[in-house]
């Protein structure tokens, strides 16, 4: 599955990233991030767009897998 | 309570409280004015000398100490930074510029609308227009690289310093300078403008409350989630200055502010084109300064120096209008921007070098 790093962008480059790995694999992909602003942004961008979700911890990051 | 009901509540709050922080002591339409408050700050620390305008606003204390409170409890708290800094300085005084020719920041503009104030219509009009071109940016691949994290201390400094400016402000050495007339004069009690700086800090961080993030998100992602918290403000804003009898319908005399309808109109451009860029408003670049971020730590200190910047070389507008220095300022701003908007845009960037490639192939 397509993975995406957004790790240590700002405001809005997590959602955009993941806006455009979305618009390459309509399927799905994961995206890293490492803040709670910006898993909240993009967990709320995905399930606007009909994914279903699925976060994992690591330490200091989140994985959050979107799938269709 | 869900994600929208708590956005709207927040706006709701600092809707209301703006107003009565007016009802205590706070110029008319300004409750809260980010820009408005880093030039007083900026003129008590003597970087400008415009007498009207001085004072440490407890208001930004507040913001700060709040967001770093209710960061650090929630364990967001993190110090990072090192994305761009020197651009981030520079758009920090740009939108400065842009605000003070306009006569307030985003939150402000908001407030001036909600208390009748038909200037902040093209005020309104032009954060719009700005917005959308800084996300034509965002769309073309802008970004200003990524930041890392710091050591624990870097982030604890700028909380830090705002405890050094209350100090200051109870404590009032001769060095430091509190207008006796003019806006700057006009200020609610100490401990008022505080808590409602914490409050509203608080409310900020917990819900990433935006100005500029409203439209953008909307624009980019149909996501009207921030747009909510932007649109309770104005609402709450408006119902509590009818019932303060504070509501003043019109263009003419309106408090702070002046009737150059194109020049409100491009202020506001400025800052919408530079708050996309920077990742948020001016609140919303306080509250992220005290939950460790150093690169909003910056673009703030890039708007305290602006203001010194404005008020040094007579950039600010006031009520009598827009100054010749401030219109040339606008231009130069709108050339900067412009230059660094395309400069980051790996999209516009990439065309370029791939077409040099060609070239050379």
């Amino acid at each position: 599955m397509e993975k995406i790093d957004t790790c240590g962008m700002s405001c809005p480059q997590p959602v955009l990233m993941t806006k455009n790995a979305l618009d390459n694999n309509p399927n799905g992909v994961d995206i890293i991030v490492d803040n709670n602003t910006a898993k909240g942004n993009v967990e709320r961008f995905l399930k606007h767009s009909g994914y279903s979700i699925s976060v994992k911890q690591r330490e200091d990051i989140f994985i959050i897998e979107a799938r269709k | 309570m869900g994600e929208k009901k708590k956005i709207i509540f927040a706006g709701g709050i600092i809707g209301i409280i703006s107003v009565l922080l007016v009802y205590f002591g706070n110029p008319a339409n300004m409750g809260f004015c980010i820009a408005c408050f880093l030039r007083d700050i900026a003129g008590s620390i003597g970087l400008h000398r415009a007498a009207v305008v001085q004072y440490i606003r407890p208001e930004v204390i507040g913001l700060v100490l709040g967001a770093f409170l209710i960061s650090f409890k929630n364990k967001e708290f993190e110090s990072k930074g090192g994305s761009s800094p020197f651009i981030r300085f520079m758009l920090g005084i740009v939108v400065m510029i842009g605000a003070l020719i306009f006569l307030g920041c985003p939150l402000r503009m908001v407030l001036r609308l909600g208390g009748g104030d038909l200037n902040a219509i093209f005020g309104i009009a032009g954060f719009v227009c700005g917005i959308f071109i800084g996300v034509y940016f965002l769309n073309k691949g802008f970004n200003l690289k990524r930041n890392y994290k710091m050591t624990k201390i870097e982030g604890h400094i700028f909380p830090i310093v705002n405890i050094g400016f209350l100090i200051l402000l109870v404590a009032a050495p001769a060095f430091i300078f509190f207008s006796e007339s003019g806006p700057g004069s006009l200020r609610a009690p100490i401990i008022i403008s505080l808590v409602a700086g914490l409050i509203v800090g608080i409310l900020a961080q917990k819900t990433r409350l935006c100005m500029v993030g409203g439209t953008r998100d909307m624009i980019l992602f149909r996501d009207k989630y921030l747009l909510l918290g932007f649109i309770s403000i104005l609402v709450f804003n408006f119902i509590t200055n009818l019932i303060f009898r504070y509501f003043n319908l019109g263009f003419e005399n309106q408090p702070v502010a002046h009737t150059e309808w194109l020049w409100n109109f491009l202020g506001m451009v400025i800052v919408g084109w530079g708050s996309v860029l920077l990742g948020g408003c001016p609140l919303r670049q306080l509250i992220l300064s005290g939950e460790g971020n150093i690169d909003s730590v910056i673009s703030v200190m890039g708007m305290l120096v602006g203001a010194g910047i404005v008020h040094n070389f007579g950039l600010a507008s006031s009520p009598e209008g827009v100054t010749f220095n401030g219109k040339i300022a606008a231009i130069i701003c709108f050339v900067f921007i412009g230059i660094v908007s395309y400069a980051n845009s790996e999209g516009l960037s990439h065309v370029k070098s791939n077409n040099l490639a060609k070239k050379q192939s």
